[in-house]
């Protein structure tokens, strides 16, 4: 086993009752891109954790090049040759780039050379890094751990926030680490870029090592099914097949649930008009910073509109506040769990606060009935419970659950949902999907805004694009395949194909001009 | 996606004139507050032409103890913490110095005056320890350490009394060179330059503002919190001591009794430019606001204003002027 530069044995933690990691094992070989997968919760996080020092395993090994090895902190990690690069960079923000080369002593010509091979140039040193854009951040960040030279290079969720062109040089750049003979540990929920970058997978499950696969074209299918487990619900059964159905209802239907009719909100959102029907799941589709928030924020009464309508089964309506959207059933659902969420409180009470505590309301709470609904929404939902007297130690997928049930608890007419799958594994994500289906079929209207085309076909029956604060296109579900789409929402008139959808907006941008 | 950070450099600006524009900007709040302080001498001397150099000597010996205080507390804040006992440290190390100084010889009053010190580094780092082994909050930990260090005063001396060494009065006051540079002030401003520039581009100084500045990230850079933390008590100790020292100086005995340092030390910081978050900021701007807190006092009691007025105008002061330079500051980042 002397290729073998990072071994983990047998690796048990558990937090109280709650076991993270049942027997977790992760073999890198020198000069690999090996991909650590599993769904949220698999104990991805907490393996991660305890190979970068900040958790100590209950049991297990760690052998670097075949020595025992403990480490309590990321320095002592770095010390033996691991760096780790994060999903928020470790970049100190009120600090300059300089001085957070200098705090972690990186060599500044190589940190220099490396800015400009990721694609970044012009980077100024002594500038606070909280100025900068977070996608440059992110770049240093690699940029920083890449200087270092470790020998092997943990990257967890590094492309998750990067735009297309800076993720390609990122992933190119760290392909050829494996030249050197460096090893790169890689956590992406993107099956492509696992594809393309890595040469084999260690795929986790419920605490335990479930498998190592050689990344070869069709080993996709392979590492699905090992994360979902034999109770896996299949990720590509879509519910849109009902779409017949939900055309007959709406053409049954006189008023729509929601009429949105030349809406104007902020710089952004300009002249937005459309439907919403009930018992029909309308997708929105868009570029980042087309209107979107601002067409969410005025839908849900956060803020107001600067002009147009919007009417709620045929009649006018003005939000003032949530509230006022609330009490008819108009409920929102964020990408930001953070932003619905009372992380140190309990489920039940995150579950019951929007009607028990009703806003603008005084009284007593009815304790029992409070019980029963959040109950009731609990096991609907199937949330994990285990940990639920603090909600910020769920797990991401959990926690999306919880805001759900909160609507789901309190009575919905009108579910808005901005990116809820956002970071959220395939098996939460196919059952939040099913779940967006059936209240559908119960009845509500749902605008699903999606930053991930395929969910388009996936989990809608109609979608409409926005671009540049307007609606461009509008199209039903079956016909909303990639390449469509991503011209649609550059703007460009739906003529010719674009063949390569995954290239990003560069290949539709150059078939436009 | 634009990611380009900085315009491309301009020819005919070179890079060091970027780099003052750039200190200069980021240090507003400093200019701001020497602004402020030059409008209130000015509008002192209007009120009272007397006012002349003897006042402004005076002026920096009676504020050495608040400014070293104002110090202290800022380096723990930049770091993320807060320090409630800073009073009652003053207090301690005020009461030990005066009660061992009691007829030494000159040699021996020094030793005294660097033991002191040192006390107070240890005090410091005691504070510090507690805060990151217990995993209490600070702003708990050092309230609690407030009455135990109170409570240690007064063991050392029951009753005001003690003695300072003859030397140190001439020290803190009178002028140096110009009779226009309070000897007090040069006093401060060598022994805080001594203690934190060399600190201020060290790993250790980095560390400070970086463990105020995102705990998590400081970690995953390898920052070690704990030791970062209690470096940082351990330093707002030594010049809670320095203060205390100045006390015995000025007054020539030991007081038992904290003075208001705590609060005003914290009032200071604020107006000095350091966010109570933690991670930014510096210690001249603190140290000018405990010059414009005593001046606007001086003001007041110059106008004949009644005393009980003229706290609640400086504390309105305060506010709008943390106010206001809040707003300045959102208005420049938008712009």
């Amino acid at each position: 086993m002397a290729d073998l530069i990072l071994e983990a044995t047998g690796v048990v933690k558990n937090y109280g009752a709650v076991a993270a990691l049942r027997g977790a094992s992760l073999a890198v070989r020198g000069g690999e891109v090996h991909a650590l997968m599993g769904a949220n919760g698999a104990g991805k996080s907490t393996l991660v954790k305890i190979l970068t020092g900040a958790v100590r395993p209950d049991q297990g090994t760690i052998l670097v090049r075949g020595q025992q090895r403990t480490v309590h902190s990321p320095a002592a990690a770095r010390r033996t040759g691991l760096m780790s690069v994060y999903q928020e960079p470790a970049l100190i923000p009120d600090l300059s780039v300089r001085d957070n080369l200098i705090l972690t002593q990186t060599p500044i010509d190589r940190f220099r050379s490396w800015v400009d091979e990721l694609g970044v140039p012009d980077v100024d040193l002594n500038a606070p890094v909280r100025q900068l854009p977070l996608a440059v951040v992110r770049v240093l960040d690699l940029a920083r751990a890449l200087a270092i030279e470790p020998d092997v290079l943990l990257l967890d969720e590094m492309t998750a926030a990067l735009p297309a062109d800076l993720t390609e040089r990122a992933l190119d750049v760290v392909g050829r680490q494996r030249q050197d003979g460096r090893s790169v540990i890689f956590i992406s929920h993107r099956m492509l870029e696992i594809a393309h970058l890595c040469d084999r997978a260690t795929v986790l499950r419920d605490g335990e090592t479930v498998g190592v696969v050689d990344v070869a074209p069709g080993a996709e299918d392979q590492i699905v099914s090992l994360m979902l487990g034999p109770l896996g619900v299949d990720p590509s059964s879509r519910a849109g097949a009902s779409a017949a159905r939900v055309a007959a209802t709406i053409a049954r239907e006189s008023t729509p649930r929601l009429s949105v009719r030349k809406l104007d909100a902020g710089h952004k959102l300009h002249d937005v008009s459309f439907d919403m029907h009930a018992s029909e799941v309308l997708g929105l589709f868009a570029l980042e910073g087309q209107g979107q928030d601002e067409l969410f924020g005025a839908l849900s009464g956060a803020e107001s509109p600067d002009g147009g309508s919007i009417e709620y089964e045929g009649k006018p309506v003005r939000f003032r506040h949530p509230a006022d959207a609330i009490r008819r059933g108009i409920v929102y659902v964020p990408g930001d769990r953070a932003l619905a969420l009372l992380a140190q409180r309990s489920v039940r009470e995150n579950v019951a606060l929007p009607f028990s505590a009703k806003v603008r309301g005084w009284g007593f709470i009815d304790m029992p009935d409070e019980g029963r609904r959040v109950k009731g929404a609990i096991e609907r939902l199937q949330i994990d419970t285990r940990a639920q007297s603090q909600v910020r130690r769920l797990s991401g997928g959990n926690q999306q659950k919880v805001v759900l049930a909160r609507w789901i608890a309190g009575g919905l007419t009108t579910l808005l949902c901005f990116d809820p799958t956002r970071g959220i594994d395939i098996r939460t994500k196919a059952e939040i999907y099913q779940l967006v289906r059936d209240l559908a079929e119960a009845g509500a209207a749902v605008l699903l805004y999606t930053s991930e085309m395929e969910e388009i076909q996936r989990a809608c029956d109609r979608v409409v694009v926005i671009f540049g604060g307007r609606v461009v296109d509008e199209m039903p579900a079956s016909a909303a395949d990639e390449a469509t789409l991503l011209r649609a929402a550059h703007g460009l008139p739906p003529t010719g194909s674009v063949t390569n959808a995954t290239a990003g907006e560069q290949s539709a941008a150059a078939a436009g001009t | 996606m634009t990611v380009a950070t900085s315009a491309p450099s301009q020819p005919g600006r070179s890079a060091a004139t970027r780099a003052l524009v750039r200190g200069v900007g980021r240090d507003t709040w400093t200019l701001g507050l020497i602004g402020l302080l030059i409008a209130l001498f000015v509008l002192t001397k209007m009120i009272q032409p007397t006012y002349g150099s003897s006042q402004v000597q005076n002026l920096a010996t009676s504020i050495l103890p608040l400014a070293l205080a104002a110090v202290g507390q800022a380096i723990v804040v930049i770091s993320g913490g807060i320090d409630l006992s800073l009073g009652s440290v003053m207090a301690l190390t005020n009461v030990t110095a005066a009660a061992l100084l009691v007829g030494q010889t000159p040699e021996m009053s020094v030793a005294v005056v660097i033991g002191v010190l040192l006390l107070g580094l240890v005090i410091g780092a005691i504070n510090g320890s507690l805060v990151v082994l217990s995993r209490v909050p600070d702003i708990i930990v050092t309230l609690a350490m407030l009455f135990v260090w109170a409570g240690a005063a007064l063991l050392v001396l029951g009753t005001p009394g003690g003695a300072a060494a003859p030397w140190m009065r001439p020290l803190t006051s009178g002028s140096f060179l110009t009779e226009w540079l309070p000897r007090a002030l040069v006093v401060l401003l060598i022994f805080v330059g001594v203690v934190w520039l060399p600190l201020r581009r060290s790993r250790l100084g980095l560390s400070i503002y970086a463990v105020g500045s995102d705990r998590l990230a400081a970690f995953r850079s390898g920052v070690s919190v704990g030791q970062t933390k209690i470096a940082a008590y351990a330093l707002t100790g030594l010049f809670a001591a320095a203060g205390g020292l100045a006390l015995t100086a000025a007054t020539g005995i030991g007081t038992p009794i904290p003075g208001p340092y705590t609060l005003l030390s914290v009032a200071a910081v604020v107006l000095g430019g350091v966010s109570l978050a933690g991670g930014r900021g510096g210690l001249l701007g603190p140290i000018i606001a405990v010059y414009v807190l005593s001046l606007v006092r001086t003001d007041l009691t110059f106008l004949g204003i009644d005393p009980n007025y003229s706290t609640v105008i400086q504390g309105v002061i305060m506010v709008g002027v943390v106010m206001v330079g809040a707003y300045l500051t959102l208005r420049r980042q938008r712009a």
